[in-house]
């Protein structure tokens, strides 16, 4: 009983918008699709919802050739980036209209109707037009169509990215009750995101989707340990991971000529070389014996700030614990964490994870 | 400043309105003048300037033999005419428009917008260079001096109108919508009729608005393409002109002419100003 992709390919023009995907889901499980902007996130969804036909390749849902079966057949359902509801219909007939479009049994509908709305809490709103709810209402709305319809697949394709910092905090928590719940067993979920906060929040199965093409599926704890190559470490971190050229020589890590450490212990059995030098912005600190750097930008982030800084031709971004506005071109000196550095080869594969060894 | 502005605004609109509601007044009073308080020089006031008399509106409704020209069938072969064609246009054309803004057309180097294009051609050449090929193809049909020929022809010249402005809304509403109701069992033609349709009534409105205007206000197909049988109210009423212009049975005429759409601008005015065709989708 799984949902299977075998070797999907969609290339409407010159450019892969899925290039041969191969995936396997199963049922009470969670996923989380991760990928910047075009990447083909939501070309993949609205492929498994059966909105696009794939050129080549198979979709297989409980044994049955998924590609087969027309979108309005499939029984998924699916949450855009968008508002996407009925206006021309209330709060109540928007959730009921897929099960109406079933000939489920009235009393049924009611049950489930009323079920739905409970869960994501428009009680009181059941009469509303959707023009008079807010975005956050107007999205709950939409949840609750598809929770409504019980579908076997349900498909949501960055369904908080348009709301407000609060409302989308308390939503994913929702979503994660909603989703591991009794009922959850029945169901796959697969969540599209761009935010890597949101995808290790979620702490579901991770597929990290680039450029149509899949780089790494793992838990979110393997994703963020060791990722595949320097494109995933950059998609799976926000900020993302400060990746710079350097090389090993004489048992020293070597980015520029300012900027050159001792190997530390862990380090010390690398063979010399060029590499890419990894390390997650939280992992730069402020620190009066660190290497002097110049400040290109200073972003306050909440309780944080975001600091790009650049010496040569080094570039990163530090992760700051304090709100802190910082001067353009203000000297910072930053310290590494040594333990955290990762190596990936010239080709960008992961060579070494600090949590490997 | 503000005053001054204040001023200002209310200056302009009385002075358009002026322009805009003297040429009524102007019909109105001359409707009940005869032809010597017509040619007599300019009066204004009924009974202290001029004797009101309803000669002008009776010879709307008197038949031929008694000097008339016998109004009501024209009037109701003008609204039948009208709206049937305006009622195919709509239907027709939204559900052109609906494919030219969901679907890709591609024969060649025509695409969607080409063919949206063709059908907007048809309103871009003069009405004279249709009128020959229009007459030859209905004498053809045997439907010269009908009122099926007639609707035929303002088919043709309306439907692009309902298009152009349907194609425009259709791209505005969002695809997903569409999508949503594929997704959640509709087959294609049930997420037309159930989900975009309900949706799309404003847009429907205004196009449907736009082709009862210019289909009511044609003169020239009505003229060519009828003789006796069929008349319109246009043909009609260009028909009183004799040797002495008869202004009062003239401006009697108009006003019973303009009458429909000043009823339809104050029904969809209400319907604007209600919020209805606005904000019916974000």
């Amino acid at each position: 009983m799984s949902l299977n992709l075998g070797n999907i390919i969609f290339k409407p023009t010159d450019q892969y918008h899925l290039n041969d995907i191969s995936l396997n889901f199963e049922y009470g499980k969670m996923y989380t699709i991760l990928g910047r902007t075009l990447s083909g996130k939501t070309t993949l969804l609205k492929t498994i919802a059966g909105l696009q036909t794939p050129d080549s390749g198979d979709i297989e849902f409980d044994g049955k050739d998924f590609l087969a079966i027309p979108v309005w057949e499939r029984n998924v359902a699916m949450v855009y980036q968008q508002f996407i509801n009925y206006p021309h219909l209330n709060v109540k007939q928007n959730i009921e209209f897929p099960l109406k479009q079933r000939k489920m049994d009235e009393n049924l509908i009611e049950k489930e109707v009323s079920d739905a709305i409970q869960k994501v809490g428009l009680k009181g709103f059941e009469s509303r037009k959707i023009q008079e709810l807010s975005g956050g209402q107007q999205q709950r709305v939409a949840l609750a169509r598809s929770l409504a319809k019980k579908a076997k697949i349900l498909l949501l394709d960055e369904p908080l990215v348009n709301l407000d910092y609060k409302l989308r905090e308390g939503l994913r928590e929702e979503f994660k009750k909603l989703f591991t719940g009794s009922e959850a067993s029945q169901s796959i979920f697969i969540y599209a995101s761009t935010d890597p906060l949101e995808a290790m929040q979620l702490n579901g199965d991770i597929i990290v989707i680039d450029e149509g093409k899949i780089l790494q599926t793992g838990s979110a704890k393997e994703v963020f340990e060791n990722p595949a190559n320097a494109k995933v470490a950059e998609i799976t971190n926000d900020p993302a991971m400060n990746l710079n050229k350097g090389k090993i020589e004489n048992n020293k890590l070597i980015l520029n000529n300012n900027i050159q450490f001792n190997l530390p212990g862990n380090l010390q059995t690398m063979s010399s070389g060029d590499y890419l030098v990894g390390i997650r912005a939280t992992d730069l600190h402020l620190d009066n014996n660190g290497f002097d750097f110049k400040v290109d930008i200073s972003e306050i982030s909440g309780s944080e700030t975001f600091l790009h800084l650049h010496n040569q031709d080094i570039k990163c971004v530090a992760t700051i614990e304090e709100v802190k506005s910082y001067e353009v071109d203000e000297n910072v000196k930053i310290n590494f964490d040594l333990s955290k550095i990762y190596l990936f080869k010239e080709s960008g594969e992961l060579h070494y994870s600090p949590y490997n060894n | 400043m503000p005053k001054l502005y204040t001023f200002l605004k209310y200056f302009c609109v009385i002075l358009w309105s002026c322009f805009v509601i003297a040429p009524f007044l102007w019909a109105i009073s001359t409707s009940f003048k005869d032809f010597n308080s017509v040619t007599g020089g300019a009066t204004y006031i009924p009974w202290l300037q001029f004797e009101p008399t309803l000669d002008g509106w009776s010879v709307l409704f008197k038949p031929g033999s008694q000097g008339g020209i016998n109004i009501i069938g024209p009037y109701f072969n003008s609204v039948f005419v009208t709206f049937t064609a305006s009622f195919i246009s709509i239907a027709l054309g939204t559900l052109a428009a609906y494919a030219l803004s969901r679907y890709t057309f591609k024969a060649g180097f025509v695409q969607n917008n080409d063919i949206t294009f063709f059908f907007i051609s048809q309103r871009i050449m003069p009405p004279v260079v249709l009128s020959i090929p229009f007459f030859i193809f209905l004498s053809t049909l045997g439907l010269l001096d009908s009122l099926a020929g007639l609707i035929l022809v303002y088919i043709v010249l309306l439907m692009p109108i309902a298009v152009w402005i349907m194609v425009d809304f259709f791209n505005r509403v969002p695809k997903e919508i569409d999508e949503t109701a594929l997704i959640d069992g509709c087959n294609p033609f049930q997420a037309f009729f159930k989900v975009v349709l309900p949706n799309s009534i404003p847009g429907m409105i205004v196009a449907g608005l736009f082709c009862i205007i210019f289909g009511w206000i044609d003169f020239f197909f009505a003229f060519i393409l009828t003789f006796t049988n069929v008349q319109l109210l246009p043909v009609k009423i260009v028909a009183l002109n004799s040797s002495i212009t008869p202004w009062w049975s003239l401006s009697a005429a108009a006003l019973v002419s303009v009458a429909p759409l000043i009823v339809v601008a104050f029904v969809v005015e209400r319907f604007l100003s209600k919020g209805n065709l606005s904000g019916a989708l974000k």
